[in-house]
């Protein structure tokens, strides 16, 4: 516990956690987008996929088990994450207190500069997202276990499919930025990982993003009914 | 070529700083710190106080001078410092903004002069290896790889001028810390003390008022002597071990 504390009291160890967090959660939306591709073999499909979900574990686990324990462990995550990602945040702000007439933007790349405001609408996003399609609170017409009709109805109106393209963008540049920063953070810079970081960091934002948009973008077009 | 600069003044530490214009007549042939140096001839006949401002060797080496030109620390040119700009980069009628380096890690002493002394702290904490003082060593007595003496010498050729600060939008010393840190940890003569090092160096950096490394490049971008990230992922890892290793 000791040396928790100490890692997570200076700077270097809080990007560890958000580094060590932040690779969970980009398995975590690579395994989601996997997931949802299912969509694609039509709505018995889909919706043996959603029920298998509930019943994963089955028979050792009881319904909806491992779901729970799955969801209590990523918000576990997403707070070590996000508490971290506002404690350091807080940190850079302080320490230039005076501000610069002119600032050239010397980064690497643009997406090192969305992390934080990308990151807080990532956050708003997962909030109406769960809305959305998990409790449907925020869904016309939604059915409780029909995950089909859920997805395929969810997307029919233009402006959720706006939402759902600009979280995308705001997600395709956190993962880029975020799994390149992984190794980085980690040390993880060996020859052989430093000639494939990049690519991998643009592979699965590119990946992820453009499949997940492909569904609001086939149903909107009529191709999933 | 007629010039005109935006220049930060300001009084002391504490003192309320502010852009002053000044117009000056400079030759392509100047340096940009000699051009500066004409200004100030001319507001001392005029009985005003000069620019102040940091340089030594005006060659490159030493890491005094530094300022922040047109909102670019060193100026625009690569692999320079700011003494080694030359004013040939302007032409008539240009417009300069000058400013120091701006973190609260680096407090203003008077116009655009800051205290760098955090990095001495910084260095004083781990930047040294404890070795019995004598005649001289023999030669290869050590075997050092190739391939580290390289890198080593990469991250020691860091002239702690405090670019890397000022480039960063986080105001983080993680290059400088790093480079200090990876040019003894990368040698043989750096490895009894090498976890130590990196813990008191990186706590000592937290002491001070830095921001936090959020791998944006600026560091390594601004740097006047190209010194890679590649030290501050080293750091990273040696941290983790280190902090592994101590019981």
């Amino acid at each position: 516990m000791r040396r928790v504390y100490s890692l997570y009291s200076t700077s270097v160890g809080k990007k560890y956690t958000m580094a060590v967090s932040g690779a969970i959660f980009v398995v975590f939306v690579i395994v989601h987008m996997f997931g949802n591709l299912k969509v694609y073999l039509g709505p018995e499909a889909f919706n043996h996929y959603a029920e298998g979900l509930r019943e994963f574990g089955a028979p050792f686990l009881g319904h909806e088990w491992f779901l729970w324990v799955f969801r209590v462990g990523l918000l576990a995550f997403l707070l070590i994450h996000t508490v971290a990602a506002w404690q350091t945040s807080r940190q850079s702000w302080a320490a230039r207190g005076q501000k610069y007439k002119k600032q050239e933007k010397l980064v690497f790349h643009y997406a090192s500069r969305t992390m934080r405001w990308g990151g807080v609408a990532l956050l708003l996003f997962v909030v109406y997202h769960i809305l959305h399609l998990t409790t449907g609170t925020l869904h016309p017409d939604f059915i409780p276990g029909d995950a089909y009709h859920n997805f395929v109805t969810g997307f029919r109106s233009l402006p959720v499919v706006a939402v759902y393209f600009a979280a995308m963008i705001a997600l395709g540049l956190h993962l880029y930025h975020g799994t390149w920063s992984a190794f980085q953070t980690m040390g993880l810079d060996g020859p052989r990982i430093k000639r494939w970081r990049e690519p991998v960091a643009i592979g699965v934002a590119l990946l992820v993003v453009l499949v997940n948009l492909s569904f609001p973008v086939a149903v909107y077009t009529g191709i999933l009914q | 070529m007629k010039l005109k600069l935006h220049v930060w003044r300001q009084a002391g530490p504490s003192a309320r700083g502010q852009f002053v214009t000044y117009e000056t007549d400079a030759s392509e042939h100047m340096s940009f710190l000699e051009m500066l140096d004409v200004v100030n001839e001319d507001l001392e006949e005029k009985g005003e106080d000069p620019i102040v401002f940091d340089s030594d060797c005006r060659e490159g080496i030493c890491g005094t001078c530094g300022m922040v030109i047109n909102g670019r620390p060193h100026g625009p040119w690569k692999r320079t410092t700011v003494c080694q700009l030359h004013m040939r980069e302007y032409s008539d009628g240009d417009e300069i903004w000058i400013e120091p380096w701006r973190a609260d890690g680096f407090p203003v002493q008077k116009d655009l002069m800051v205290d760098r002394a955090a990095f001495d702290r910084i260095v004083a904490a781990g930047g040294y290896i404890s070795v019995r003082t004598g005649s001289a060593p023999d030669a290869n007595a050590i075997p050092v790889v190739q391939v580290n003496a390289e890198k080593s010498m990469d991250a020691a050729s860091c002239i702690g001028c405090g670019a890397c600060v000022a480039a960063c939008p986080n105001a983080s010393a993680m290059l400088f810390t790093s480079a200090k840190a990876a040019h003894l940890n990368l040698l043989p003569q750096g490895q009894p003390e090498r976890y130590g090092r990196v813990l008191d160096m990186i706590l000592t950096m937290e002491a001070e008022s830095f921001g936090t490394c959020t791998n944006h490049g600026a560091c390594e971008n601004a740097c006047p002597k190209e010194i890679k990230i590649d030290v501050i992922a080293m750091l990273n890892r040696d941290y983790m071990k280190a902090l592994l290793k101590a019981s």
